[in-house]
């Protein structure tokens, strides 16, 4: 008789009560991956799709190719903006917990994947981030008043209030706005790098999209557009492990690697160390150097970890094991960098912990000026008449009388 | 003035565009080389090249979502969905993204996209080449909805949605790609050389969005209406020998509320008319409207004459479509109550 087909219905590799096992996690040494010419054709390259790309060696040293060889002070600013995610990521979870915001996401073990990549572009790339990548605001000149205002949903919100927190844009930072639903930016930021290419420009995007929303088809449309237009875009999918409470292998991460996507659409596919600050740096200079040459976009698979929760409205210990993000075998990100300047002999746990104060109480200031600027529980608030602007360039005369009708019903 | 159909005067429109804005690219599937199914695009990228007139894969949502990139990146597209059938794989990215990017960015940044595409029935397209979706997008805050009825509106709209600095969803009624249709299929098509709307200057024009056209006046009766529904119900309405008062609504969104009011509060008496399911459709927003500020002026309950609530059906397309009779009938019972 036939064997009837049998329906595979994929199994966490570990949940609450049991031991984490990152078995499933392949590993390369690192320095072991070869550095190809940024030219060279995907279809010769897909090993990168599989091998992972390391820098930093378990004794702290940047080994391999890929060592982007950076200035220490380079290293530096690298490991202050890591420091300064994660100083405001804690302390706004906190002010969350106090009921002074509504809601926060933190980033806490995917600080390099956002920092290195910024650091890693020029200031004229437009980035299209998802909404875990605080640390390109930081690297792109945010001001932490301003971010908090935008938390905050006060009388200096860049979004006058529209946005759940997190959801930031800066004209000036070419930081496109945050949308807050899943996946749209991908194939948006492909539509920004046509047209740098139509216009003739050398600029490039670059957008970032969780392992678990590169399901939705707008993944999927991104790298077809990229691919059938060369377009010069960098496509990061940050493979934080968890959706939510949906681990990897239900956005096909169990069959292929994500990176694996790309040689699948002719386009080079980059599985790299998310905590690996060098390691994300000299992925994302290859692929930018890719695409500024017009050979197209790269697909960049980080490999990484969300060690805190999803939101402040999720609890991961119901889901996972409590222990899971310190088993991770790719360790700390910051830690790892930090190891790396104490062995080149350019940093201290002095100094870090000198760094870590100077910073929280920069965070710990910004935000007394924010919340002078209005929190949840107290004024000022913003003017409710801007609920109608911005729906249209010119307000159309149906919202004109809207507005007029709430101001009668407020008096 | 030359005579253009509403394919011509709509080529005329980007092509006018193309010229004059260096920034317009034109993008959809069959649009480059071929000139698109319906010929709307022919010519175009001969003249303007494969940068902008392009080709795309068949992905609406991808080429909502690219259009909006390159829109953030300073360029105007002018996308293409081949039948407004088709869209929906583009509709969150139109919904959740397009529509609303200038709010939720406070005008830090805004998408000057406008989509065009075919919809209605009344050419043997089955159930998914007739569709009217407008009230499926009219719903959606942030993005303008607007419908021509004739090559010299659809010129002038499509000139001025390229140029609107706000998303547009540009609806082309196909039927009336050709020529006006009055709703009978088995007389013989009528050319848009007849009739005076067929008239289509050559150059640079705009007609405004947010204006409907009171396209006939009368005393009798209003009739709200547009695209190829507006043909139908002015032929009906002549058919009775009425004196109604015909408006092309054009802009859906925003609608001009005060061409509609002021016309039912002269007449007392409306029929409302378009091709879309009659359930939730754009009607029930006109007749709300419209009652909520005429009601001591109305006659007669305001009536709808719409398409069915079923699917388009292939076999039964002139039982489907809301033809002349179907209009009259309507005219007649508001008409006739007192």
């Amino acid at each position: 008789m036939p064997r009837p087909s049998r329906l595979h219905v994929p199994n966490a590799p570990a949940r609450p009560g049991e031991a984490p096992d990152f078995s499933y996690v392949p590993l390369s040494p690192a320095g072991s991956v070869a550095r190809p010419d940024v030219a060279a054709q995907a279809v010769d390259i897909e090993n990168l799709a599989v091998d992972l790309i390391r820098v930093l060696d378990d004794s702290h040293r940047a080994v391999g190719p890929w060592n982007p060889h950076l200035d220490v002070d380079v290293l530096q600013v690298g490991l202050r903006h890591m420091l300064l995610t994660r100083v405001y990521d804690d302390r706004m979870l906190r002010t969350q917990r106090q009921g002074k915001i509504s809601f926060y996401m933190k980033s806490t073990g995917e600080e390099a994947v956002a920092v290195a990549a910024a650091m890693a572009l020029r200031p004229s790339d437009m980035l299209f981030p998802a909404y875990r990548q605080q640390g390109l605001q930081f690297v792109r000149g945010a001001k932490l008043v301003d971010l908090m205002c935008q938390l905050l949903s006060n009388t200096r919100d860049m979004c006058k209030g529209r946005q759940l927190p997190v959801m930031y844009h800066s004209v000036p930072g070419r930081l496109f706005s945050i949308s807050g639903n899943l996946a749209t930016q991908f194939p948006q930021a492909v539509g920004w790098a046509m047209a740098a290419a139509i216009k003739g420009t050398d600029d490039l995007a670059a957008t970032w999209i969780g392992e678990g929303s590169s399901a939705e088809a707008d993944f999927h449309h991104a790298l077809l557009f990229a691919s059938v237009y060369r377009a010069p875009v960098l496509l990061n999918v940050v493979n934080n492990q968890w959706a939510i409470s949906t681990f990897q292998g239900f956005a096909g991460g169990e069959q292929r690697s994500f990176a694996a996507r790309g040689p699948g659409y002719g386009i080079p596919g980059l599985r790299v160390d998310g905590n690996d600050f060098l390691a994300v740096y000299a992925a994302t200079e290859w692929a930018a150097e890719r695409a500024r040459k017009g050979a197209g976009a790269t697909l960049v698979e980080l490999v990484t970890y969300r060690a805190a929760a999803h939101s402040t409205s999720d609890d991961p210990t119901r889901y996972r094991p409590k222990d899971d993000a310190e088993r991770w075998p790719l360790g700390d990100p910051i830690e790892r960098l930090k190891q790396h300047l104490i062995a080149l002999g350019e940093w201290s746990e002095e100094r870090h912990a000198a760094l870590a104060a100077e910073l929280g109480e920069q965070v710990g200031a910004a935000w007394k000026e924010a919340s002078n600027y209005g929190t949840l529980t107290e004024g000022p608030r913003l003017d409710r008449d801007l609920m109608f602007e911005d729906v249209f360039k010119d307000m159309p005369r149906h919202l004109i009388e809207q507005r007029e009708q709430l101001r009668r019903e407020r008096g | 003035m030359p005579q253009m159909n509403m394919i011509q005067a709509l080529n005329s429109a980007m092509d006018i565009a193309l010229g004059r804005d260096p920034g317009v690219v034109v993008l959809g599937e069959d649009v480059g080389y071929f000139g698109g199914v319906f010929r709307v695009t022919d010519g175009l990228q001969r003249k303007y090249g494969t940068h902008r007139v392009l080709d795309t894969p068949i992905a609406e949502g991808g080429i909502i979502a690219a259009s909006i990139g390159m829109a953030v990146n300073g360029l105007r597209p002018v996308a293409e969905i081949q039948f407004a059938d088709y869209i929906y794989p583009g509709y969150d990215q139109i919904v959740s993204e397009l529509a609303r990017l200038r709010y939720r960015s406070a005008s830090a940044f805004s998408a000057p996209v406008t989509i065009r595409t075919p919809c209605g029935g009344g050419i043997r397209g089955g159930q998914t080449h007739s569709q009217s979706p407008e009230a499926l997008f009219a719903h959606v805050c942030g993005i303008k909805v607007v419908m021509p009825s004739n090559p010299y509106d659809a010129k002038g709209l499509l000139i001025a949605a390229i140029e609107d600095d706000d998303p547009v969803l540009f609806l082309e009624p196909k039927r009336l790609y050709n020529g006006p249709f009055d709703g009978d299929p088995n007389k013989p098509a009528v050319p848009w050389s007849t009739h005076p709307r067929g008239d289509v200057p050559d150059g640079h024009y705009t007609v405004p969005i947010g204006k409907a056209a009171v396209v006939r006046e009368g005393r009798e009766i209003t009739i709200v209406s547009y695209g190829t529904m507006l043909h139908v119900a002015e032929a009906a309405a002549k058919g009775l020998g009425l004196d109604a008062e015909i408006i092309d609504v054009r802009s859906i969104v925003p609608l001009d509320v005060e061409t509609l009011v002021n016309s039912v509060a002269k007449t007392g008496r409306c029929v409302i008319a378009h091709e879309a399911t009659r359930f939730g459709g754009f009607g029930a927003e006109l007749m709300a409207t419209i009652q909520e500020r005429c009601f001591w002026q109305l006659e007669a309950p305001i009536e709808r004459v719409c398409g069915w609530d079923t699917p388009y059906p292939h076999a039964f397309e002139w039982e489907y479509f809301p033809g002349p009779q179907r209009v009259a009938a309507a005219l007649k019972r508001v008409m006739e109550a007192r």
